[in-house]
């Protein structure tokens, strides 16, 4: 049994923040890492993706980016090397090969159990990441001579057959269905709640203007009309480099149904409420333009004219399909938070970890990484960064709590 | 932003109530379990009439105020002695009644006075479909669609967002849009 004073559990990006901040702060931590720094941006990516933040947003502490171009969008093997120099140049105390399965209460402190051995830690962070896809239960359901693939495994169009039914239209579900129709196969994407934003508005990034007028720095404890709700907005339908929405799938030649609901009798049900859908996220999109015009108003920042999208038309989308119409399915329905075994107070009814900020409900535990954590930006790389920072402050605070009351 | 002396919206909502409602039962899952219910006695024909009375929710049995009954028949053009609306078209009275409520609701929430509000529900059918002429014919409606004149204090795009989150939390619009369970036994 090792002991010391921070575990923190993952060497992806939010993990290496927080060492980094700890290491500033002398605070003596170990990063337990299941296979490698970095992993899940170098092995569990699909082959093209782009950060869909430009790179001037992709940064992490003490690390802004200084490449050579800060208008586009870094892969995600640059990203992996970004993280391999960032640990290097922090020497970030990283033991990989370990997988934490379980954070117990200890005597003193917290126990942290992997089968490679056990740690006792004043305090633990747990930074794992966002999970793998979660599959519905209609999954099962399904005939077994579909092919079934997760946006986690998805890597390329090559591993589909040519018939394939998208499921989910948040950032990831949209870019591999243009990627998979601009393949030459046939593509129907189910779409269930999402959020609509243009690459570029009046001349500049979308998330540009969101920063600058706080909205990405929103803090969770600033009075925000529904947290629970926030920390449940899919992710964007943002692609690197150009404006990617239903529109411009339907133009490739996309098929766009409702919501999966079930399957009946060699039929996959599909939601009847498509249009509601489109029409929520159009007109969610059009406030957010508002509020950027009345901010070039009220501040006087030069900026092209307002170049408003056009509305998302669907038509009438069949409510029932057949399903001998696919012969692969990939879901792409957002990802399953799923930390090491906590004890059950730290979950809510539905097993969800419960936070504040990211300290849990049992003092010495942190999370990083989760949406909306602190702020609006939290699973952003740069909000990551920022939320490592705020964090160490509490990591220590609590640091100095435990060794007076010891 | 509302002036000291300017009186707030009044839809008849009471938004409060609801707000406290919401608040109180996310901390008690339990007591939001509810149970609708009508029941419908055969009169001749194709003639129904169905009672609603009592429900359960918070944990107890509940009472409407009084029966509320509802006679449903075909029209004579099917051949029977129009007693009461068809009930497939009581299902769009209904989806007009959820969304309209809603809308109310809504735009209480948001401080936006409604002076009218008419829904106009068409549901186009196929009835080769109940007649059973053609099995690739569903016997429900092939789409059905709602259209709301609004006169109020607000701006179209406003009005369209309340219109839009009003189906977003509407019961019948999901009744109606998604699949539902239905057990049918006979005791």
């Amino acid at each position: 049994m090792d002991a010391t004073s921070v575990v923190v559990i993952g060497a992806g990006p939010a993990g290496l923040a927080v060492s980094g901040a700890l290491s500033e702060a002398g605070v003596d931590h170990v990063v337990l890492e299941s296979h490698g720094v970095g992993h899940s941006w170098r092995h569990e990516r699909w082959d093209t993706l782009r950060t869909l933040t430009p790179n001037w947003m992709n940064g992490l502490p003490r690390l802004p980016y200084r490449g050579p171009d800060p208008d586009g969008y870094m892969t995600a093997g640059e990203l992996a090397e970004l993280l391999d120099g960032y640990a290097a140049s922090i020497a970030a105390p990283v033991v990989t090969g370990v997988e934490v399965s379980a954070i117990r209460p200890g005597r003193r402190g917290h126990v942290v159990e992997a089968d490679a051995g056990t740690w006792v830690a004043d305090a633990v962070v747990l930074a794992t990441g966002p999970g793998q896809t979660d599959i519905p239960a209609v999954a099962g359901d399904l005939p077994g001579s579909l092919a079934q693939l997760t946006a986690s495994r998805y890597r390329n169009p090559g591993q589909l057959g040519d018939r394939v039914l998208v499921v989910g239209a948040s950032a990831s579900g949209i870019q591999i269905a243009d990627e998979v129709v601009r393949s030459g196969r046939r593509v129907t994407l189910a779409v269930g709640e999402h959020v609509r934003l243009p690459r570029t508005y009046r001349g500049r990034d979308i998330l540009w203007w969101m920063h600058a007028m706080g909205i990405s720095s929103r803090r969770w404890d600033d009075d925000i009309a529904d947290l629970a709700r926030a920390r449940h907005v899919p992710s964007p339908q943002l692609v690197a480099g150009r404006t990617l929405d239903l529109r411009t799938l339907r133009e490739q030649g996309v098929e766009l149904v409702g919501r999966v609901a079930a399957v009946r009798d060699d039929r996959l049900l599909l939601s009847g409420s498509l249009a509601n859908l489109v029409a929520n996220a159009d007109l969610k999109q059009a406030r957010l333009l508002d509020q950027i015009d009345e901010f070039i108003a009220d501040v006087g920042i030069a900026a092209l004219g307002p170049d408003r999208p056009p509305p998302t038309v669907v038509g009438t989308a069949p409510t029932s399909v057949d399903l001998a119409a696919f012969d692969t399915v990939l879901w792409a329905t957002g990802n399953r938070y799923a930390p090491p075994q906590l004890d059950p107070c730290q979950l809510d009814r539905r097993g969800r970890v419960l936070h504040d900020g990211g300290l849990l409900r049992t003092p010495g535990l942190f999370a990083i990484g989760l949406p909306f954590l602190r702020r609006r930006s939290s699973t952003f790389l740069s909000g990551i960064g920022r939320d490592a920072v705020e964090l160490s402050i509490e990591i220590r605070r609590h640091l100095d709590g435990a060794a007076a009351a010891a | 932003m509302t002036l000291t002396d300017q009186p707030s919206v009044d839809n008849g909502v009471n938004v409060q109530a609801l707000l406290d409602a919401r608040a109180a039962l996310t901390d008690a899952p339990e007591a939001a379990a509810f149970q609708w219910r009508a029941q419908a006695q055969w009169v001749d024909g194709t003639h129904t009439r169905a009672t609603v009375e009592g429900f359960f929710g918070l944990g107890a049995e509940q009472s409407h105020r009084q029966a509320f009954v509802v006679d449903t028949d075909h029209p004579e053009l099917f051949a029977s002695e129009d007693h009461g609306m068809t009930p497939i078209e009581m299902v769009l009275a209904g989806l007009a009644g959820c969304l309209t409520a809603g809308i109310a609701s809504v735009a209480t929430n948001r401080d936006v006075q409604l002076r009218s509000v008419t829904a106009t529900v068409t549901g186009d059918m196929d009835i080769q479909g109940i007649l059973g002429i053609d099995p690739e014919v569903r016997n429900g409606f092939d789409g059905i669609t709602v259209r709301y004149e609004i006169d109020a204090d607000a701006s179209r795009n406003d009005i369209e967002a309340i219109v839009a989150q009003s189906q977003k939390r509407s019961a019948v619009f999901d009744v109606v849009t998604n699949p539902t369970n239905v057990v049918v036994e006979v005791v």
